[in-house]
């Protein structure tokens, strides 16, 4: 194993400006890591041979590799959001996420594969194909950001960004044992991030640990003229460096722990283990309510799709993309429709556009939105005692490919625990918190720990994130990773 | 199922449309449990962040190349994109 791949980017930046390790080298060793993907965790890759020029060696990140998911726009390089509807396409622009990244010196090493159109909790919904899990080829990574997961887990990519809707970056990092992190809306430009829910969706850090994402985080937020609802993160976001929880209270929502459905013994234990652990550490730990969470799933199933209905309309074959030929425009656009979109795409599609037809309008969509106001009532009640709510990330450990593809309700329960935070509009972390047999039997499989707290909160939620990390440990890895 | 499909410009085969009402009937089913709770005074949310409108100075900047948007248009004819006919 090379121990260049082993190190955090914060060590690896730490070696490149004392001069042992250039940015030409650690460039080079992870497009070599990433050029042996056997999990199809990318869909395109940098030439390995590249060389960065001059401006790629300063900046904060100087000569970073970063996989990107390919949701994000990059000009000039395909970017398909992992639907065939975009094949072929190569936007004329870049997002502003990852031209922020690569202002602070940060390098593209590859575009990940997803769910199409970040629409799935395993990654079986992408057009090119599942991504398999470093831990388990015969299971998921979780999605829909699960090629960037996979990368980071499987030692193909040293840290990665995804897209979170209801849970997009957090339960593919629990389900392959790095830390994800959903930031508060608004912290992230969604300039040039292809839009699914749009009162939702945020960009975020996929790592091997909590300082990589308080470094990744940093270089990304900010107010960008391009995005009206981005207001970055005030004061920035700090470096973590708590080892206690010292004079932190958690809250434990009964709803979405001990309450929860479908928790599996395994992800239970981890829990409580990690509970017990941070009051080891001083934290104050209690149990408490958030009564609307339960209602999460319901009211993200009508407003996720809702808003991706109307913004997946823009694909119709006239700009870009696929073409179907047919003798009117409307049919042209019906058979573009339908031979570009697989078929999660199009049940989110009908769902939304029934949640918005007349008639069926606010008893759910109006309704949805009125719930979705009582789980942000219910979160900011609970943080006028609790610094942070805590909860398992996934329910499950990572599930057995094909398992849930015929049941399209038990893969959104997948979301169960995540969904909450977005639809609150507030940050939340998963980092890996041991490791679980999953119900089958088999390869022990990570289990995540997710911590959330109100808005804005990062830098605090990260420095508590670093103390736990610490006492946690966790340190295995994929046997077959890092070979 | 079809007057919807026609709404998002989707074509069902039989097969699709068999699938698909199942499918949906019950994603529907554990949606609606939310329509039992009583939230009549709650106002809806649409948008997390509290924002006012966010204006920009009103100074005008070159648009994109209208050669690289073509680019990436299926068929293109004349400085514009080219369409079947809506009449056809």
């Amino acid at each position: 194993m090379s121990d260049l791949l082993d190190l955090t980017v914060a060590d690896a930046l730490e070696r490149m400006r004392s001069g042992e390790l250039s940015a030409d080298e650690y460039f080079a060793s992870w497009a070599e890591a990433a050029a042996g993907d056997e999990l199809n965790a990318y869909l395109w890759r940098a030439d390995p041979g590249a060389t960065g020029d001059a401006s790629n060696g300063g900046g904060e990140l100087g000569g970073v590799p970063i996989a990107v998911k390919d949701i994000f726009c990059t000009a000039d390089i395909p970017t398909t959001a992992g639907s065939r509807i975009l094949e072929g396409y190569r936007p004329p622009y870049t997002s502003t996420a990852v031209r922020r990244l690569s202002e602070s010196g940060a390098r593209l090493l590859g575009k990940t594969n997803m769910d199409e159109f970040a629409m799935g909790s395993s990654n079986e919904n992408s057009g090119y194909g599942p991504v398999l899990n470093p831990w388990d080829r015969e299971r998921v990574p979780g999605g829909s950001s699960g090629g960037s997961a996979a990368a980071v887990a499987g030692g193909l990519a040293p840290w990665a960004i995804g897209t979170d809707t209801g849970g997009s970056i957090r339960q593919p990092a629990s389900l392959c044992g790095i830390v994800g992190m959903k930031p508060t809306y608004g912290a992230v430009s969604r300039y040039g991030m292809i839009a699914f829910a749009s009162s939702l969706d945020q960009c975020g850090p996929l790592t091997r640990d909590v300082t990589d994402a308080a470094l990744l985080l940093r270089a990304l937020e900010g107010r960008d003229p391009c995005d009206s609802t981005s207001v970055g993160i005030e004061g920035g976001v700090e470096l973590p460096s708590r080892e206690d929880l010292r004079g932190l209270r958690f809250g434990v929502p009964r709803e979405l722990s001990s309450d929860a459905e479908g928790v599996e013994p395994g992800v239970s234990d981890v829990f409580t283990r990690t509970v017990a652990l941070i009051e080891q550490l001083g934290g104050e730990v209690e149990e408490t309510e958030l009564p609307h969470a339960a209602h999460g799933i319901s009211a993200y199933y009508v407003i996720a799709p809702a808003e991706a209905s109307a913004n997946l309309a823009r694909f119709d074959g006239v700009r870009f993309g696929l073409r179907e030929a047919a003798d009117n425009l409307t049919s042209m656009y019906e058979s573009t429709r339908s031979a570009g979109f697989g078929a999660e795409v199009k049940r989110r599609i009908m769902l939304g556009t029934y949640a918005l037809s007349a008639g069926y309008y606010d008893a759910y969509y109006g309704q949805a939105q009125r719930v979705r106001t009582k789980i942000a009532e219910d979160f900011a009640r609970a943080f006028t005692r609790y610094d942070f709510v805590v909860t398992p990330t996934s329910p499950t450990v990572a599930f057995e490919i094909g398992e849930r593809t015929q049941d399209p309700l038990a893969m959104y329960m997948s979301d169960y625990c995540t969904v909450p935070m977005p639809l609150a509009g507030i940050p939340a972390i998963s980092i890996p918190a041991g490791l679980a047999q999953p119900p089958g039997g088999g390869v022990e499989l990570p289990v995540g720990f997710q911590i959330a707290g109100p808005a804005f909160s990062e830098s605090a939620m990260l420095d508590a994130a670093h103390a736990l990390e610490g006492a946690i440990g966790f340190d295995a890895r994929p046997a077959e990773a890092f070979a | 199922m079809l007057h919807v499909a026609r709404l998002a410009r989707l074509e069902l085969d039989d097969s699709d449309v068999e699938r698909m009402a199942s499918e949906l009937s019950t994603i529907l089913e554990h949606v609606e449990r939310i329509s039992q709770l009583a939230l009549e005074g709650t106002d809806p949310t649409s948008h997390v962040v509290e924002l006012d409108n966010v204006l920009r100075p009103d100074e005008p900047r070159p648009s994109w190349p209208r050669e690289r948007m073509l680019d990436e248009a299926p068929e293109a004819s004349e400085g514009a994109f080219l369409v079947p006919s809506p009449q056809a």
